[in-house]
């Protein structure tokens, strides 16, 4: 077998594939933060929590309805969104520009309040999700073995990531709410209802989260708790490309699942920490981050 | 006869003011001293011990985040560190005394307190925060990953020695009085630096930040100085806790600890001296009724709940509630 710095070919793209999974998650998890904190600067704590909602309610949807993946596909981030958009009108309305810092600490308790209420019904053992019949199996790709789920998940991860960087970089819609947060009083003026951008833009950037947690479902083990493990890694990877940088959070995040997969390969025991020390580096040399604006 | 407007007169009537206030304040104090002293004849003492240590270590918190603005989200790093430090040294070096363990803890967690604040101190406001969850997390993975911690079982059996090789800490009373000493301490210091012209420029760095450069001031040493004063209270913190439940944890190092610790801040009232101290009592308390009856499972929903509540409607927290109370109503 052939062996890359001493370690065989089928190992090394074996934890590849699995980093560019799990940065597949990190994307689409750090988009949807990056966006809420560009746009609305609220730092959401919450958006763990959100992300395990989406995974938790495949699986409910699944038990209790017989709701299928592609119908959940849909269906969970849309409640997901729901919930978001009863949030953002009901609590975080509230402290509107207010320290950001409000906003952290509210969502944190939002995340334990949501987090610890479903592990008191569904507990903490990780909830079976079976896998779409289509997604079956996998093709061998001569150096590895590429499992069809996997790839389904790398595939329409960029999809949704490109999309929502085209649509907030590049639409009309996306202008509007870009200058909705600069000035909202003008935008008012203009005839735009900001109130209602500003709530369904969180409903959107949460169920970027839930969508994220759909896909997850059948890989990961889905638990109440799994949207905590991941969130501060998350966070990292958002203050590494540069807080509330759209195509920043893209990039990083497959970045960071990439370099995470090397460090299993090469150093296991760093693999849990290495996304933390690169956020060190970055941070000593460019504390806006790669993609940030220096404020 | 007119009436005179002297600014000497005024001045004194201020100064009169102000020392009626202070004797008041003193009188409080002493009266919660007093309390102190004669709780653990009431109250178990280890319980008193526990809420001691997080007060003390809401107490550094909150001179970081009350009076200079800077929200830590990694004090956690700096508990678990003095805990660790302490605890591996008392439990293998047999002829080190409680205190030299305890010293070393708080020293070793000074230093990863400058760490934290020379790789942070550019970063502000949430960002700030960012930074130093982050960093916390590193400690976190090295206190998992390391064989001396004992993983996720944690470090058990620390002995509680003698202090200065004479008085036996086996005695809850006399840990007790230690404890309390160092807390008191503590507290007396943190006041004094609040109440110091140092303290004054803290507090004018967290009104306006800009304000405070333009007046010359350098401010990220002052605001280094701030993180390094606070990390080494929270390291002395988890010293002490490590020794008095003879026992460190992962727990202590875990994200939530960092979390709760600006909780207690929060629901005590940020910003003033005793609002920590009565926050970290408060929730101390919440958690161990909870844990007691039937309510067991749903301590962090709660806790979440209290989070919200606090934010939403309670932002100066009890202390900063009745203050404002006072004022409102009998000043």
């Amino acid at each position: 077998m052939s062996m890359i710095f001493g370690v065989p070919l089928a190992v090394l793209s074996g934890q590849l594939l699995i980093g560019v999974i799990n940065g597949a998650f990190y994307a689409l998890l750090s988009l949807g933060l990056a966006v809420i904190f560009g746009l609305l600067k609220i730092i959401n704590f919450a958006h763990g929590a959100m992300y395990m909602l989406g995974a938790m309610a495949t699986v409910i949807l699944f038990d209790v309805l017989g709701v299928n993946y592609w119908v959940a596909l849909f269906l969970a981030p849309l409640l997901v969104g729901v919930v978001g958009v009863i949030i953002e009108y009901f609590l975080l309305r509230r402290i509107a520009g207010q320290d950001h810092i409000y906003s952290l600490l509210l969502t944190f308790g939002i995340a334990l309040l949501m987090q610890g209420v479903l592990t008191n019904i569904y507990g903490v053992s990780g909830m079976r999700y079976s896998m779409p019949d289509l997604f079956q199996g996998g093709m061998n790709l001569g150096f590895m073995f590429l499992p069809y789920y996997r790839a389904w998940v790398i595939v329409i991860a960029l999809v949704v990531c490109f999309g929502t960087w085209f649509m907030i970089e590049k639409t009309k819609l996306g202008a509007y709410l870009r200058a909705g947060t600069e000035d909202a009083q003008l935008m008012q003026g203009f005839g735009i209802n900001v109130p209602l951008l500003v709530s369904l833009t969180y409903g959107f950037g949460v169920m970027l989260a839930a969508f994220a947690g759909v896909l997850a479902a059948p890989i990961y083990s889905v638990t109440p708790v799994m949207g905590s493990h991941i969130l501060i890694t998350v966070f990292a990877v958002v203050v590494i490309g540069g807080m509330g940088s759209i195509g920043g959070a893209i990039i990083t995040g497959i970045l960071m699942g990439v370099i995470e997969g090397l460090t299993k390969t090469f150093y296991p025991p760093a693999s849990s920490a290495v996304i933390f020390l690169v956020m060190v580096v970055v941070l000593m040399f460019r504390p806006a981050g790669l993609f940030g604006k220096e404020a | 006869m007119s009436q005179s407007f002297n600014p000497a007169d005024i001045q004194k009537a201020i100064l009169e003011q102000q020392k009626i206030e202070d004797r008041k304040k003193m009188m409080l104090n002493g009266v919660l001293v007093l309390l102190l002293v004669a709780a653990p004849f009431v109250m178990y003492p280890v319980f008193l011990m526990k809420i001691l240590c997080f007060a003390l270590f809401a107490v550094a918190f909150n001179l970081l985040f009350g009076f200079t603005g800077l929200l830590s989200f990694g004090h956690a790093a700096f508990l678990a560190t003095g805990g660790y430090t302490t605890g591996y040294l008392l439990s293998n070096f047999s002829g080190l005394t409680t205190e030299m363990g305890i010293l070393a803890g708080t020293a070793l967690a000074t230093l990863l307190g400058l760490a934290f604040a020379l790789l942070s101190i550019r970063r502000q406001g949430i960002y700030f925060a960012m930074v130093t969850l982050a960093l916390a997390q590193l400690v976190f993975f090295f206190f998992v990953q390391s064989e001396f911690t004992g993983g996720e079982d944690g470090m058990h059996g620390i002995p509680r020695g003698h202090l200065f090789g004479l008085i036996n800490l086996e005695n809850n009373l006399n840990m007790y009085y230690f404890v309390l000493a160092v807390f008191l301490g503590c507290y007396l210091l943190v006041q004094r630096i609040v109440s110091s012209p140092y303290g004054q420029v803290l507090k004018s760095i967290k009104q306006n930040e800009p304000r405070a450069i333009s007046l010359g001031y350098n401010v990220n040493r002052y605001k280094v100085l701030a993180f390094v004063i606070s990390a080494a209270l929270a390291g002395l913190a988890g010293s002490m806790k490590s020794v008095v439940f003879q026992l460190a944890s992962l727990n202590d190092a875990h994200w939530h600890m960092s979390g709760e610790v600006i909780l207690m801040t929060l629901v005590g009232g940020m910003g003033t001296l005793l609002g920590p101290v009565v926050g970290a009592t408060f929730v101390v308390n919440v958690e161990y009724q909870l844990s007691q009856g039937a309510l067991r499972d749903w301590v962090d929903p709660i806790l979440g709940g209290i989070f919200i509540l606090t934010v939403l409607a309670f932002r100066s927290g009890i202390v900063g509630e009745i203050q404002k109370f006072v004022k409102k109503n009998l000043g």
